[in-house]
């Protein structure tokens, strides 16, 4: 009945077993993925600075040996933020279908509810992409990547991006993942407060609004890219 | 007006069912749902057959036995209605109506369109009370309660515990009913001092009965017969983190 001492790890444990434990986990490492999402969008949209150097600096700045420590610190916290992220999401999905097996012969939806319906597909879809993405211009394993100094390492950001989005297949696989990650966020930018128990008769209306503008707003911004190398107004 | 019924039969817990179509010739738009399906039993039970079994008791829409998947959705079209209260008028001659069972591992079918809801009462068993001495009723401004606490104390409890929202619940989760009754009690003052750890004992229960956990999608709140809001849910959640954070164990170690 009281707050007695309980060894933490215990009550960690506890804390997770329970789903709305779970779903407060999904709602913290979400804010953290949505805060990367945000930060990663405004330095990529440096590409459009008049100076096409200006992106290859910033990644230059990002690959200074003197900001390894906090890079790959981020580059951690983010490893295990996805990975709490999916495992509860999983975790939770097959609790909940396990929950109906018999299902129904009719079943009508609510027509608004579709990005919360299908967040378990948004998901691992925009999962998928995060590694395509790493793969292409992190790891270049799908092109072969221009740098402009091997040690240290700086990358030609500017030119990978152009090569890479003159492709059609991949600027279209990067076009419809941002598409199922606004719906995801869509969906997760205010379900985040109510998983938490942030709910408002006259404020959850407008975060609902707000949610679904910025995820918008980020779509375009992360499509717009792609969209414009293949209309040739970023070019090399 | 004439309406084709498919309705699914199932003549007992261990039994399989199936989907089986009927005619009801001469529907009047006056009558409610369950008078329409009371023809039927009735010309079902001339003919010999067995009649359609469904739950049902006050029919004036407060008592919460009522309900079916109409086209799948819980309650049928009309939203805030109850079963019981949709009349025929909200349908054409020639309508084609699914009824199936509220669908739950929680909520097994008994028969037809009856499932057995005692998961519910085992959840409000769980903590779903307050545990004070009761007596004569106190006088009745001896406990001031604000009169916003108490409205929307009074809109929770006007869940009715049908288990429309399970049964419209992508997940099956029982979260929307939980959440009515943790606003009902843990707005007033009463229900104070046993708030968290009714969070604590209610939500573990619901797992034990096997019943999802929400994901946000309000599918709960547009069928509920009572307009309860998914408010109450993230006021559960509120309740429930800030008794986990506290170390709250609820009763039996959950
Ligand atoms: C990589 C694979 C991913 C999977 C499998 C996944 C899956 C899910 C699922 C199933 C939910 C449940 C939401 C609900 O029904 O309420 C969810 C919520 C959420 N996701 Fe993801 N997701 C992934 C990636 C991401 C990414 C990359 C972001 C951010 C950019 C993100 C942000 C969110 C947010 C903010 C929520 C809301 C949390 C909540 O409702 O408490 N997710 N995710
Ligand atoms: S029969 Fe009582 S609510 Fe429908």
């Amino acid at each position: 009945m009281s707050a007695i001492a309980i060894n933490p790890i215990y009550r960690a444990v506890r804390f997770y077993e329970a789903p709305i434990g779970k779903k407060a986990v999904m709602a913290i490492t979400g804010v953290m993925l949505v805060g990367y999402v945000i930060g990663h969008l405004l330095g990529n949209l440096q590409i459009y600075a008049s100076d096409p150097e200006q992106i290859n600096r910033y990644a230059a700045f990002l690959h200074n040996p003197a900001n390894a420590i906090p890079l790959w610190a981020i580059r951690g916290v983010l490893l295990a933020a996805v990975i709490l992220h999916i495992t509860a999401s999983v975790q939770l999905w097959l609790q909940n279908r396990a929950a109906r097996p018999v299902g129904y012969v009719k079943k009508d939806d609510v027509p608004a509810s579709y990005a919360a319906r299908t967040m378990i597909w948004s998901g691992p879809i925009v999962g998928a992409f995060i590694v395509f993405h790493v793969l292409h211009l992190t790891v270049g394993a799908v092109l072969p990547l221009e740098d402009i100094n091997q040690n240290p390492h700086t990358p030609n950001v500017y030119e990978n991006v152009i090569l890479g989005f003159q492709n059609p297949w991949i600027s279209g696989f990067y076009i419809l993942a941002m598409i199922l990650l606004c719906l995801h966020l869509y969906h997760g930018m205010w379900s985040m407060f109510q998983s938490v128990g942030i709910s408002h008769p006259r404020y959850t209306p407008k975060l609902k609004k707000g949610a679904a503008i910025l995820a918008i707003l980020i779509a375009i911004g992360n499509c717009s890219i792609p969209i414009a190398v293949m209309a040739g107004l970023l070019h090399l | 007006m004439r309406i084709i019924l498919h309705i699914w039969r199932q003549r007992s817990a261990g039994e399989k069912g199936r989907m089986v179509r009927y005619e009801v010739p001469n529907v009047s738009e006056h009558m409610s749902f369950l008078e329409m399906l009371d023809v039927l039993n009735e010309d079902l039970t001339m003919r010999g057959e067995e009649p359609v079994a469904f739950d049902h008791d006050c029919r004036e829409g407060i008592c919460g036995m009522c309900g079916a998947m109409v086209n799948g959705i819980a309650h049928g079209p009309l939203p805030g209605t109850t079963l019981c209260q949709l009349h025929m008028r909200h349908f054409k001659d020639g309508d084609e109506l699914y009824l199936e069972p509220w669908r739950a591992r929680a909520f097994p079918v008994v028969k037809d369109l009856v499932v057995d809801r005692s998961a519910f009462d085992r959840i409000i068993a769980a903590g779903g009370f307050i545990a004070v001495a009761t007596g004569s009723a106190p006088d009745g401004n001896a406990i001031p309660v604000p009169k916003d606490d108490a409205e929307k104390s009074m809109d929770a409890a006007a869940c009715i515990g049908c288990g429309a929202c399970v049964a419209m619940c992508p997940n099956a989760s029982a979260s929307l009913f939980m959440g009515a009754k943790m606003a009902h009690l843990g707005l007033l003052p009463q229900g104070q001092p046993e708030r968290e750890r009714r969070a604590v004992a209610m939500v573990a229960q619901a797992n034990r009965e096997l019943f999802g956990s929400c994901t946000n999608i309000g599918e709960c709140e547009a069928v509920c017969p009572k307009d309860i809001k998914l408010e109450v849910i993230a006021r559960m959640n509120r309740d429930f983190l800030r008794a986990k954070w506290a170390g709250e164990e609820g009763v039996a170690g959950d």
